[in-house]
């Protein structure tokens, strides 16, 4: 099946990105953020879950967290280049919010071959995230820290995103049978969340234990789901990081447009502007190839993880630039607290190395394209 | 059926099956002679003979100009021109020779020039005939295009040039030069004026063509000099003192940003095999060697390969991209980023596929063992070229700069 011209990126798809922005605009500046999680510098600071719930609901009820659920569990089945449109949004405002992990919870949900009943939860406004890396933060699928025997979960899974704003945990486990998927609420007996303590103030992070804890089995081959979902999830995250790198980019625009040295703004110096064009040129390729990776997704399955490939491992590498070009140009006022563009550097350096980097990615692509190492 | 058939009108669905029946029968085969790597490094007569002719078929059979208005030569088409292209590249038929002719002097005349003038140059120039070159850089005037000194002074009906033109590709087999200069000192860009002016009927009487030897050890660019060359004034395009706004013209096309889709084909089989993509330079590294394995097991070779990949699948969904208006920030950004991305793209590429081959890439095309015919290294060095002609890397960050994201202008 050929990809349509335009990504499948409609009206409707317009409509919901443009009404995403507007909301985030209207409703959740940058001064906001930053009076919202930045309110202890110590770097040895115990892990906060700070955000805003009241918007959250909001969000909930303009149905933007069932949008990915296909319409017979109840959502509206949204492709997913308009659900990436929206997660481009959520990443320039850097919402701190439970919407990637919900959004990525569904994708495999909707691969998996018993994931109906959780599908229907989040219809209904529950939130979920991914519990599906060990400690070592390895992302190859079978990777778990986790083992399942006779429905009950044990062990460790790490790295796990927004884990105190999520309802539920959607788990990979292995087993005798191989690896396997699971449902199970954040609050079950025997699952105790233990936050870490990071770097990046928009986003909460955990490790789950689990005791023998009783969890519904969703997925039989979680191997399987995983692979035909995780370009989803990669899409997304890559989507989130081209909002983010357009926040970064503009806002050090009008920075170095402001800011007077040698009797010219510093963007009238070719050692400032040339990187920030490199930024630029670095955005719109992530930004092409993510929009790409979505409408494999939905159009052309068998090209859905080369083109998520490529899409994360160039939005990994412009999150890092985009970073370091932000802070650079802000000069000395950039290196400080008070700067709204650590927010973003450091919810862009996380972005960066959550399910997989630039180089792993790319090792991922040769394998594609040029055939595995012989062993 | 094809992606670009599904979204034809009636008019461009039954052209396209036109070309395709045509191009069944018409497509040239091998060329007798080694082609260049591009139009612009065409040597030789043999070389020239064989692609004149080509271009002379496809136009005589309706494939080019298509979207120009007959009176001037064209085939009174409306959005055709893309279709032409579209299959003249499938059927992998040679390039055009007249490159700077279609791609920018023909618009640049069409949209400038007197009616008389249009339809006395440009079927002509669209049949390849007549050959055009572009006369815009100086020895003191490159990046700095409106500094240009070549100087034309009014005599009773004529003008009388004096001046000095460089890098002037394909001006040893052109009939006619687009040409900006100067018509008064004291304005910078409003002392410019624009001409068309005769070359090889002018050699030994006021112009004098002078190649310059490349770093390839090609030619096919030159020096131009004119020494009191006498031109009638209808051969002037636009008013006097607007030559600048008529280069925009010139260059908007030249950056593939104008209102002519420019004739375009190229694709012969030969070719292909060395073009500089990537597909190419997995296919050198497979062959290559490094520590006794095929150089493609090397993960560091394998993940430079990738970057690459990844970058050339990124332009080409740009101009993807480029098209869907609700995914874009600011109208032109991504298409002022196309030939200075396309450039570097093809530079980074051409230049690890020298490293991947190794000692090899020692040979050149003289060497019976140079990899792919020692094209690479050839490639590699012509790359320069392409990152330094039509405004360097340099200038086009600058433009991007102050252009999109409104960056106080360089000096």
């Amino acid at each position: 099946m050929a990809q349509p011209k335009n990504y499948g990126f409609g009206e409707e798809a317009a409509m919901l990105k443009e009404s995403a922005r507007k909301f985030f605009a209207d409703n959740f500046s940058t001064e906001k953020l930053h009076s919202m999680v930045a309110q202890d510098p110590n770097p040895e600071r115990m892990s906060e879950c700070l955000w805003d719930q009241a918007l959250w609901q909001e969000m909930v009820a303009l149905g933007w967290t069932s949008l990915a659920v296909p319409e017979e569990a109840g959502g509206l089945g949204m492709p997913l280049a308009a659900v990436a449109g929206l997660v481009e949004e959520l990443g320039r405002a850097a919402f701190p919010s439970p919407l990637l992990g919900t959004l990525n919870a569904t994708y495999v949900l909707a691969a998996c071959d018993a994931g109906e009943a959780a599908l229907a939860a989040i219809a209904e406004g529950a939130t979920a995230t991914l519990a599906i890396t060990n400690a070592a933060g390895s992302w190859d699928i079978r990777d778990t820290g986790v083992s399942a025997a006779g429905g009950k979960l044990s062990g460790t899974a790490s790295f796990v995103q927004d884990a105190r704003k999520s309802d539920y945990l959607l788990v990979s486990a292995a087993s005798g049978d191989g690896l396997g998927l699971y449902w199970v609420a954040a609050d079950a007996p025997g699952v105790t969340l233990h936050p870490d303590a990071i770097v990046d103030l928009t986003r909460d992070q955990a490790h789950v234990t689990f005791d023998n804890a009783a969890a519904e089995q969703v997925g039989a081959d979680g191997a399987a789901a995983l692979e035909r979902a995780l370009p989803a999830v990669w899409t997304l995250l890559a989507a989130d990081i081209c909002g983010a790198a357009e926040w970064q980019l503009q806002t050090t625009v009008e920075y170095v447009n402001a800011r007077q040295q040698f009797d010219h703004s510093l963007g009238f110096f070719q050692a400032v502007k040339h990187p920030l064009v490199n930024v630029m040129c670095a955005i719109d390729e992530s930004k092409s190839l993510t929009y790409n990776a979505a409408c494999a997704y939905d159009t052309e399955p068998e090209e859905a993880a080369r083109c998520a490939h490529m899409a994360k491992a160039s939005a990994a590498e412009t999150a890092a630039f985009a970073s370091g070009r932000s802070v650079q140009c802000h000069g000395g006022i950039g290196f400080t607290w008070e700067c709204f563009v650590h927010l973003y550097f450091k919810r862009q350096k996380h972005s960066q190395l959550l399910f997989g980097d630039a180089a792993w990615h790319r090792a991922k692509l040769a394998d594609i394209l040029i055939g595995p190492v012989a062993a | 059926m094809s992606e670009s058939a599904r979204k034809d009108s009636p008019e461009q669905a039954e052209f396209r099956q036109y070309c395709q029946d045509w191009l069944k029968d018409n497509t040239p085969g091998e060329p007798p002679v080694r082609l260049p790597q591009s139009p612009l490094e065409i040597m030789t007569e043999p070389q020239l003979a064989y692609l004149q002719a080509w271009q002379k078929a496809a136009y005589d059979a309706g494939l080019v100009g298509c979207d120009y208005p007959v009176e001037v030569g064209g085939g009174g088409r409306e959005d055709c021109q893309r279709v032409a292209n579209e299959e003249m590249i499938r059927a992998r038929t040679p390039f055009m020779p007249n490159v700077i002719g279609l791609g920018m002097a023909a618009p640049t005349v069409f949209y400038h020039g007197q009616e008389e003038l249009k339809q006395r140059l440009l079927p002509r120039l669209f049949s390849g005939e007549d050959i055009w070159c572009q006369g815009f850089s100086e020895p003191g005037a490159g990046s700095d295009l409106a500094s240009v000194q070549t100087f034309a002074e009014k005599k009773g009906d004529k003008w009388v040039i004096n001046g000095h033109k460089v890098w002037t590709s394909l001006a040893h087999f052109a009939e006619w030069m687009i040409l900006l200069l100067r018509t008064d000192k004291s304005h910078k860009y409003d002392g410019l004026s624009y001409f068309v002016v005769p070359i090889r009927s002018a050699l030994g009487n006021g112009v004098t063509v002078r190649p310059l030897i490349k770093i390839t050890g090609e030619t096919g660019f030159n020096e131009v000099l004119f020494d009191n060359l006498e031109v009638d004034d209808s051969y002037r395009l636009d008013e006097l003192g607007k030559g600048w706004q008529v280069a925009m013209t010139t260059l908007a096309h030249e950056r593939g940003a104008g209102e002519k889709v420019t004739p375009r084909s190229g694709g012969l089989k030969s070719a292909a095999t060395h073009a500089t993509t990537t597909g190419n330079l997995i296919e050198l590294a497979r062959g290559a060697q490094r520590n006794g394995k095929p150089a493609t097991d090397d993960p560091l070779i394998r993940d430079r390969i990738m970057q690459l990949v990844i970058r050339e699948e990124g332009l080409g969904q740009n101009q993807r991209r480029a098209r869907v208006p609700a995914l874009q920030d600011h109208p032109a950004r991504i298409m002022l980023q196309n030939k200075l991305l396309s450039s570097e793209i093809a530079q980074d590429t051409a230049s690890l596929a020298v490293e991947v081959a190794g000692a090899s890439a020692s040979l050149y095309l003289g060497d019976d063992n140079a990899p792919a015919g020692g094209q690479w290294p050839m490639a590699y060095m012509n790359s320069y070229g392409m990152t330094i002609a039509a405004g360097t890397s340099e200038v086009q960050r600058n433009i991007l700069g102050e252009r999109v994201l409104g960056l106080a202008k360089s000096k």
